[in-house]
């Protein structure tokens, strides 16, 4: 119990945290950037709109520093992020809930899935140690991980978008059709998922691989698996049940962690396949400097990596008594 | 069988080649349909013996070179006996002990001799056939019960994946037997349910007792199994363990550096010095009189608690470089006792009085040479 | 972007058999470097990695010796295909490419090693100090890190970038090594605390040392393979974000580097135009470099674990 307390209040702390460094950033750069943003928008937007952005900004106000800081939060806290200025007069939060499940399938799903095969091969790999398997996965895969997202996404569009035609890679869905849940339609978000999907799985997997690789190697080492041996225990369940299931732990956290490299990648996957999720709009948004839309989704990434990092929490918790015990 | 000089065993003299065939043979049983054959063309030399271990020999492959580990060690073991295996750090006893019990993993390998257990060439059984044996007949006890338990399932879940593994699935069966063995090690069943961290450490290395008595095996084999825990506890465990040994009847081989701990309790003490026997005999023989300079060295090393206060004295030098042995006996460089031969040429083992040594000392004792020549 | 994080840290106890050293340093930083030189020549992953890396500082810091043109100078025909005069073709800008890519090589080294040594010195001094001085100190520390890990670092970077519009090589050194010090400073601290308790240092303490003495002449010397370790990362981590960054648009588009080669190519629909080698060489160099450093990591993982080096023997051999 006091354990999860003790989380609870990290994971409040960095939501402060990431309140905060929204706050002061603009008021940090030179000549505050807002400026520029408020100029440029001046015409096309409501003045009660302007004058909140000024405050949220900082620009020409008279409130005090404090007070400023204040509203931002307490506005930020009860879901008011504003009104986007790129997508003028859509609120924020709309287009941030719209973004989220495209961002939740095609990254949530891959990643789940390329953890799960990456930890399998992992597995296989240490428990078959001299094979060939285990003597070109490290090479291999250490160099499919410093990939950039980015261009591999370009050379898989150049290979199979442009010159073989197979496979499409604009927007997650051919826009000439209406949303529905018919089968069809479906089936086209499936195939616009396709390359965004498998340049994520080429760059991510590596590091899963890997990293189970080693601990597993670690583990097989530890004198309980040696005892498994001792004991007649089938390979299978030696390699599963005794090796395998330790050695993920520290994998479950690692996971957690890496969620925000791979949410990183995923912006630039987006990017590069015009794939309108959360990293779409963030850049988007950038490039427009639709400043509250930029800080609602760095909110929002940061949440989802502090969720993920609740759940692998959790998941220790189940899989390891001993944590269970210390908290 | 006559003692006498014995012949060599034929199919392990060879090192590599023998492994070779081994692994070659491991690879035909493991085809489906094939009957196995497994080393039974050679007498053992012990009939009544039910481990017969000869000139095991025991090789790291490491990247500066090959670290021979253990030298042509011989031993037999009889029914209900309690062999102790002492001596300092580094001089192959665990590993031997692991290559007994078929549990080497890379960088270390059986490069030469013979196991023979029930009758069979355990260096030479494939897995599965391996299998069969493991726990049932015999069973291992580990030095440190933290490590050697898997911390993720409850010790009643771990008896329980031996005991299917061998078989025994009604659930009734399972829950009885674990809560016996419990019971036999002086440990209340309801720890079946816990994990190993949330035992202390003379429990968790009881339980580990109890389930290697689950089969009530043959043969048990312990590496340092106290060395985890404080004197009062080590002593209580030892006794224990005598108690279950007379109970059942299983015999043991107890590896340890403490040599007082196991004198009470040990029928055979066996010496290992840089990987090979140094002497071997009756235990209370080779206390009250041992003929190896480093056996000599030893007791001398422990104080007693009585009799004349006299000043600590150790043996000055350190084991040899196994990378690199010495051409000579192993022993020599720290030998007080050391001749111009022993430089020279590597001593033999040497029987005399009923002991096995390996000193020049003792050549020419009465009885010849019995194991192979080094 | 997918991370190589080293796994285990660096003991500072490498088996080195003592046959392979000629002269043993005392100094622990010394021979912290011998183990680490011989470890590159003897592990085959750390030798490519070394030389794949001193080819690209080659090629940095002196461009001139391999290509002539100025690698800014649109003055030649678009889109040409590689040939004897244009080792690479053209840009859709005219510019000769095989000239962008070695020149494009400088700025990308720089924020490497500019970030590397950055962020592993922040890394050190905080790492270090949280260890060393304990108590509250290390407990404020250890959550700044802490809370700084989490919040992902690939974000917050765009936003500090698209703030400043567009960031030049001082810019993005600056911005990459405050951002992403706090990962390797973890690592730090851990060994850091590990060594605390050992001998040597009782004894530099009851010797009378000063604490600082303590800590930049016993402690740091003695995390030497470890120290190296983190800057690989971050220059890894660097490379990756920088060329990122320019591709998004937000690195300066006046520097010619392979990140901006690349956000021109996308920017002038060079697959369309059937472009491929303006997307491709770029990525291959960036590919090229990150390899250079995530290999020598790797292998510095292998080093300090034995247990994960490849077996002598090749031969099938399972576990059970």
């Amino acid at each position: 119990m006091r354990f999860a307390l003790r989380r609870l209040g990290f994971f409040l702390l960095t939501l402060w945290a990431a309140l905060t460094l929204n706050f002061v950033l603009p008021r940090l750069m030179p000549g505050n950037p807002a400026v520029a943003m408020i100029a440029k928008f001046k015409g096309g937007v409501s003045p009660q709109a302007l004058k909140a952005l000024e405050t949220q900004f900082g620009v020409q106000t008279h409130q005090s520093l404090i007070s400023q800081y204040g509203s931002y939060v307490g506005n930020m806290a009860t879901g008011k992020f504003g009104v986007s200025l790129s997508q003028y007069p859509a609120s924020v939060g709309h287009i941030v809930m719209d973004a989220i499940p495209w961002t939740l399938g095609l990254v949530g799903i891959t990643t789940i899935f390329a953890f799960l095969l990456g930890t399998g091969i992992g597995i296989l790999g240490a428990w078959r140690r001299g094979g060939l398997l285990d003597s070109i996965m490290p090479p291999t895969f250490v160099i499919t991980s410093v990939i950039p997202y980015f261009w591999l996404g370009l050379v898989l569009i150049l290979i199979f978008g442009v010159q073989l035609k197979w496979l499409p890679y604009f927007f997650s869905y051919d826009y000439t059709l209406t949303p529905s849940f018919s089968l069809s339609f479906i089936g086209n978000v499936i195939e616009h998922a396709i390359l965004p999907a498998v340049t994520l799985l080429i760059t991510t997997i590596g590091t899963w691989i890997l990293t189970m690789r080693n601990t597993m190697i670690t583990t097989l080492a530890e004198d309980y698996v040696r005892m498994a041996r001792a004991k007649g225990l089938p390979s299978r369940r030696i390699m599963l049940d005794y090796a395998a299931r330790n050695a993920i732990l520290p994998n479950l956290t690692g996971f957690a962690m890496s969620l925000g490299f791979v949410l990183g990648g995923a912006i630039l996957i987006e990017y590069v396949f015009n794939y309108q999720g959360v990293g779409y709009w963030l850049l988007a948004a950038v490039d427009n400097e639709d400043y509250p839309l930029m800080q609602a989704l760095f909110l929002l990434i940061t949440v989802a990596v502090l969720v993920a990092i609740l759940i692998s929490d959790i998941a220790t918790a189940v899989l390891d008594p001993r944590t269970r015990d210390a908290g | 069988m006559s003692s006498g000089a014995a012949e060599p065993v034929p199919a392990m003299a060879d090192t590599a080649a023998g492994v070779r065939r081994g692994r070659f043979r491991r690879r035909l049983e493991a085809v489906p349909g094939l009957q196995a054959t497994t080393g039974a063309t050679y007498q053992p030399e012990h009939p009544d013996a039910i481990l017969d271990v000869r000139d095991l020999s025991v090789e790291y492959l490491l990247d500066s070179g090959t670290v021979v580990a253990v030298d042509r060690v011989s031993f037999a073991l009889m029914p209900g006996e309690f062999v102790a295996i002492v001596g300092e750090s580094g001089c192959g006893k665990s590993t031997l002990l692991f290559a007994i019990a078929q549990l080497l993993s890379p960088p270390a390998e059986i490069i030469g001799g013979s196991v023979t257990f029930a009758g069979r060439n355990m260096v030479e059984l494939t897995d599965s056939a391996l299998n069969a044996i493991r726990w049932k007949d015999l069973s291992v006890v580990m030095q440190s019960a933290m490590n050697a338990l898997n911390p993720v399932k409850s010790i009643g879940a771990q008896f329980k994946d031996v005991m299917r593994a061998h078989g025994v699935t009604a659930r009734q069966e399972i829950a009885s037997r674990s809560a016996e063995v419990l019971r036999m090690v002086g440990i209340d069943p309801i720890h079946l349910d816990s994990y190993p961290h949330q035992l202390s450490g003379g429990m968790r290395q009881r339980s580990m007792i109890a389930m290697a008595l689950l089969f009530t095996p043959e043969l048990v084999i312990m590496d340092e199994p106290t060395s985890a825990l404080d004197v009062v506890a080590q002593r209580s465990l030892m006794v224990q363990i005598a108690e279950l040994k007379e109970r059942f009847g299983f015999a043991v081989i107890f590896v340890t550096h403490d040599m007082s701990l196991v004198s009470h309790f040990s029928d055979r003490l066996m010496v290992m010095y840089a990987g090979q026997v140094a002497e071997l005999g009756p235990t209370r023989q080779l206390f009250d009189s041992p003929a190896h300079p480093y056996t000599v060295g030893l007791m001398d090393a422990f104080p007693s608690i009585r009799g004349p206060r006299r000043p600590l004295s150790g043996i000055p030098g350190s084991p040899p470089d196994l990378a690199r042995p010495p051409q000579g006996c192993r022993f020599a460089p720290r030998c007080p006792k050391v001749m111009d031969r022993c430089q020279a040429d590597p001593p033999g083992l040497y029987q005399v009085d009923g002991i096995d040594v390996r000193c020049f000392l003792y050549e020419g004792a009465v009885g010849a040479d019995r194991w192979s020549k080094p | 972007m997918a991370m190589i994080r080293p796994l285990s840290a660096p003991g500072p106890d490498l088996p080195v058999p003592v046959s392979r050293l000629s002269a043993r340093s005392r100094n622990p930083a010394v021979r912290g470097l011998q183990r680490m030189t011989t470890a590159i020549r003897s592990n085959r992953k750390a030798t490519w990695g070394f030389v794949l890396l001193v080819l690209f500082c080659l090629v940095s810091a002196f461009p001139w010796v391999l290509a002539h043109d100025d690698p800014s100078a649109m003055i030649y025909p678009v889109s040409l295909g590689p040939s004897a005069h244009h080792l690479l073709g053209t840009t859709g800008l005219g510019q000769d490419m095989f000239a962008q890519l070695i020149w494009g090589a400088r700025p990308v080294l720089l924020i490497a090693f500019g970030v590397g040594l950055g962020a592993t010195g922040i890394a050190v001094l905080i790492g270090v100090a949280a260890a060393y001085l304990g108590g509250w100190w290390d407990a404020v520390l250890n959550l700044v890190v802490d809370v700084l890990l989490v919040i992902p670092l690939f974000p917050l970077l765009i936003i500090i970038a698209g703030y400043l519009h567009s960031a030049g090589t001082l810019v993005m050194i600056a911005v990459i090594t405050f951002t992403g010090w706090s990962y390797t400073a973890r690592q730090l601290r851990s060994q850091a605390l590990s060594l605390r308790n050992r001998d040597f240092l009782e004894a530099a303490r009851v010797r009378g040392e000063r604490r600082l003495y303590i800590v930049v002449v016993e402690i740091i010397p003695t995390m030497t393979s470890l120290i190296v370790a983190s800057f690989l990362t971050n220059a890894l981590y660097a490379v990756l974000f920088s060329t990122s960054l320019q591709f998004i648009g937000l690195g300066d588009p006046t520097v010619v580097s392979w990140g901006t080669m690349l956000r021109s190519a996308e920017n002038n629909e060079a697959f369309q135009t059937g472009q491929a080698l303006w997307i491709i060489a770029p990525g291959l160099c960036i590919v090229g470099l990150g390899a250079a450093f995530a290999l020598l990591n790797y292998a510095f993982d292998e080093i300090g674990n034995p247990a994960l080096r490849p077996l002598r023997r090749a031969r099938v051999k399972r576990s059970g």
